[in-house]
């Protein structure tokens, strides 16, 4: 088992690598020059450029960009935004900590609201109330996460006035539940599906009907033999969902005004911020591969007859 | 099952530091986001760079900047030029001009502002050493080449045009006449800096201190800047409000959003989603005001469809635009249809006696026919598809489609840096879509930096002698009432020429929340915060 951790951890190596280089090139391969670009459409001076092209190290050839970015990055430097002459450190450390806050949020309501609902409506499938969760699942799928968020905003903060429109603080609980809640939406109603149908699945499979012969109490039947058997697929789905969220958070965050991670990255891209680009969606990796990793040993819990050496 | 159990824990753990942490950072709402009584909140994003008034050329950046520092003039709204910091800005011959200043008047650090301070300040600024992105606006002081030489290092650090005379006069002598220099310099890239500034620069432009109206209190980034109102302001237009904090918002709809709630108190800017319903949302806290910019179609003269191509083409092309339709409907009466190559509320403007910017598709076809037509009877419009501009150039295409019967393309670059990218390499396919925003409110900045032969925003590559003789003689005319008459004479001939075709003047759309009021538009479309009363 701890072999087996140290192994995937060590598989990180490659596979991070792999991915700040594919990021790298397809930032260097993006049409147009940042530094000619922050001097804007009045006079400049092209050896001014020149200079601070020197000075970033943009005039170096690909390969060698890459190699001190590398170095610089096992020295804990991300290197420094062109525009502006802020570590990119600084500006990851100000917005990811507001979107791992925004996605565990929404994670928590996925995994608590979806499963309950997936639950009931496997326990119960076929009947009204499943029925009512199909409709109400179909719902969320079909409707684009910005209309969500708009409606949203509109009936919650203008029509009960509960909340503000947008956030008017990015640390504060109370006013990310909103966009958590459109955050986790799309995903909410898969984790409903998957497990409604995975329940009603294993309801009638020989295990079940075993431990109700034994004579079991509903409670562990339920809680233990059939929940167990039929999170897996919700925990493999979970996990990668995770990840996307992380990613995905960038309509959301721009709806509510969110001060995370999603700004930063649309703001690098439109001003060819390589290193920021680069740096965020390294770090989204890393998450990633740590989440992929968990849920891998996650199976291990839930069904005994998995084991890793 | 062991390895299972051991997981079990391992999970819990897991789960609990989550939670843990998660609890950890609470709901420490407050911070540093609330605004301080009598303060003013606007719309605002993340400036590019640090705020450095010889290093910011960008619409948010400058924000800040100009209500931080007070250069020698300024503007009133309609753009007219009144002295700020200076007494006086006087010359006889348009070359050496001499600078009086305001006594009395000090930093936020309560250093005086001497005439050391400007002539000191604008030498670091043109260095080339010191890459500063607006050190071209001093290029026409004598020994601006010793200073920044086109290759290498600089020979001196002073440019020898510059001459402090005492404590509170300079001179500053120009290479070359240039009547309209007063007007230069309310550019804030003539502001000046305190000592403080020379021992660390990059610190400074993360906490400047300035000499204008507003002290500057914190920049959170990404979230806010806070400038208080300061009370050794020596101006006249001193701030009626008690500071302003400038919110970010990565999207305009969502400050819409807070505007309308009252959660934040202006914003100078309404997107297209919500420009339709502003006036209902709104009503008459909705202000619409010209300001100086504009927006034109220019044709690029290396391109097939333009190669030595006759005027009249692009006459009759401009005629094919139905101006007043669209910018009633797809514009929702943010732009007004140009009457001239400048902007209608810049000093110098004059409506042009002509019916080349008015729609008469009969016309249209008919001088395009008589200039031979255009090669291939296609163009294309150039634009960047991240700055909203699609839909009304999908309409300014049909417009030229229906009226003119040439087929017109929108050629979509994917950002501004892609589209400035082909304008640089001279790729320009047929024509692209040009806006300008007045660096200073003069008819001269929206002619001489786009259309003179050479000029760093010409990208069309327009050229032509008479055009850049009269220029020329504008340049040394003996005063600025003659320099604007010569460029107005210019102006008559470019119409002839046509080396762009004019659309509209831009517009501020302007909403703010019932918790202030006396909101104005600047001449450059800002908010004028200085005058905004919070209730």
């Amino acid at each position: 088992m701890g072999r087996y951790v140290a192994r995937r951890l060590l598989q990180m190596i490659p596979v991070f690598i792999g991915s700040t280089a594919l990021i790298f090139c397809a930032m260097y391969a993006l049409p147009g020059d940042p530094v000619r670009t922050m001097m804007g459409e009045k006079s400049y001076d092209p050896a001014q450029i020149a200079n601070i092209k020197a000075d970033l190290g943009l005039d170096l050839p690909l390969w060698h960009q890459y190699w001190n970015y590398l170095t610089g990055l096992f020295q804990g430097d991300f290197g420094t935004q062109i525009a502006s002459g802020r570590p990119v450190s600084e500006v990851i450390a100000d917005a990811l900590p507001v979107t791992i806050q925004l996605t565990l949020y929404s994670f928590a309501i996925i995994v608590v609201v979806g499963i309950a609902l997936g639950l009931l409506g496997g326990l119960r499938a076929d009947t009204w109330v499943d029925r009512v969760l199909l409709v109400f699942t179909m719902l969320l799928i079909s409707i684009p996460v910005f209309v969500l968020g708009y409606i949203f905003q509109y009936f919650f903060a203008f029509e009960l006035q509960w909340v503000t429109p947008t956030v008017q603080s990015s640390d504060s609980w109370g006013q990310l539940t909103l966009p958590a809640v459109v955050l986790a939406g799309l995903s909410l109603a898969y984790v409903v599906r998957l497990t409604r149908t995975s329940v009603a699945e294993n309801l009638r499979s020989d295990f079940v009907r075993t431990a109700v012969a034994k004579g079991l109490p509903r409670r562990r039947v339920v809680g233990i033999h059939l929940m167990r058997n039929s999170l897996i697929p919700v925990v493999t789905f979970l996990g990668t969902e995770l990840g996307a969220l992380l990613a995905g958070a960038v309509v959301t965050e721009g709806i509510f005004n969110v001060h995370g991670i999603g700004n930063v990255i649309y703001q690098s891209l439109m001003r060819l911020e390589g290193a920021t680009v680069v740096g965020v969606v390294s770090l989204i990796v890393i998450l990633y591969l740590a989440t992929s990793l968990i849920v891998d040993l996650l199976y291990a819990v839930l069904d005994p007859r998995i084991r890793y050496a | 099952m062991r390895a299972a159990r051991s997981m079990k824990w391992a999970a819990t753990a897991a789960a609990i530091a989550v939670a843990a942490t998660a609890c950890g950072s609470g709901d420490n709402s407050d911070s540093d986001e609330n605004k301080p009584d009598g303060y003013v909140s606007i719309f605002h994003g993340e400036p590019q760079r640090a705020l450095l008034p010889s290093n910011t050329n960008e619409s948010f950046g400058g924000y800040v900047v100009e209500n931080v520092f007070s250069t020698l003039v300024d503007y009133n709204e309609k753009g007219k030029l009144q002295n700020a910091n200076a007494e006086s800005v006087e010359t006889d011959d348009s070359k050496t001009w001499t600078i009086k200043l305001k006594k009395g008047w000090k930093f936020h650090n309560g250093e005086d502002v001497t005439a050391e301070s400007y002539v000191k300040a604008w030498n670091w600024y043109a260095n080339v050493k010191n890459n500063q992105s607006n050190s071209a606006w001093f290029e026409q002081i004598k020994g601006y080449e010793d200073v920044h030489p086109e290759k290498g290092d600089p020979k001196k650090d002073e440019m020898e045009g510059l001459k402090v005379v005492d404590d509170h006069t300079f001179t500053v002598e120009l290479s070359e006449r240039v009547s309209y220099f007063n007007y230069m310099l309310g550019y804030s890239t003539f502001a000046p800096v305190p000592e403080a500034f020379y021992k660390d620069p990059k610190a400074f432009g993360q906490k400047p201190i300035g000499n204008g109206p507003y002290k500057f209190e914190k920049w959170n980034h990404n979230k806010l800047i806070q400038v208080a109102a300061w009370d050794g302001y020596k101006g006249s237009d001193k701030p009626k409000n008690k500071g302003i904090q400038f919110k970010n918002y990565s999207t305009i709809e969502g400050a819409y959003q807070d505007v309308l709630s009252g959660n934040l108190d202006a914003a100078d800017q309404v997107g297209p989603k919500d420009r339709p319903k502003r006036k209902q949302d709104f009503g008459n806290r909705s202000i619409d005001k010209p300001y100086a910019g504009n927006t034109t179609i220019a044709p690029a003269f290396y391109a097939k469809p333009f190669k030595d191509v006759d005027p009249k083409v692009i006459q009759g092309l401009s005629m094919a635009i139905d101006r007043d339709t669209i910018t009633k409907t797809v514009l929702d009466g943010t732009a007004v249809p140009a009457k001239s190559f400048v902007p209608a509320n810049v000093e110098g403007f004059e409506a042009l006696d002509t019916d080349v910017l008015s729609y008469n598709p009969k016309k249209a076809k008919q001088l395009i026919k008589e200039g031979g037509g255009v090669p291939g009877n296609k163009i294309w419009i150039q634009f960047n598809a991240d700055g909203g501009h699609k839909e009304w150039i999908t309409s300014v295409c049909d417009s030229i489609r229906k009226a003119a019967g040439v087929e017109c393309l929108a050629d979509s670059k994917p950002s501004f840096e892609t589209d400035l990218k082909e304008r640089d390499a001279d790729n320009v396919k047929g024509t692209y879509r040009a806006g300008w925003l007045g660096d200073y409110p003069l008819n001269i900045n929206f002619l001489r930096d786009l259309y003179r032969t050479g000029a760093d925003a010409n990208y069309g590559r327009f050229s032509d002698k008479e055009v850049d003789g009269l220029f020329k003689d504008g340049d040394k005319a003996a005063d600025l009432d003659a320099a604007v008459k010569d460029y107005q004479k210019a102006e008559d001939k470019l119409l002839q020429e046509m080396p762009a075709i004019p659309l509209w003047d831009m517009t501020a759309s302007i909403v703010h929340s019932e918790h202030v009021k006396n909101v104005k538009a600047n001449w450059d479309g800002h908010i004028l915060l200085r005058d905004v009363i919070a209730k």
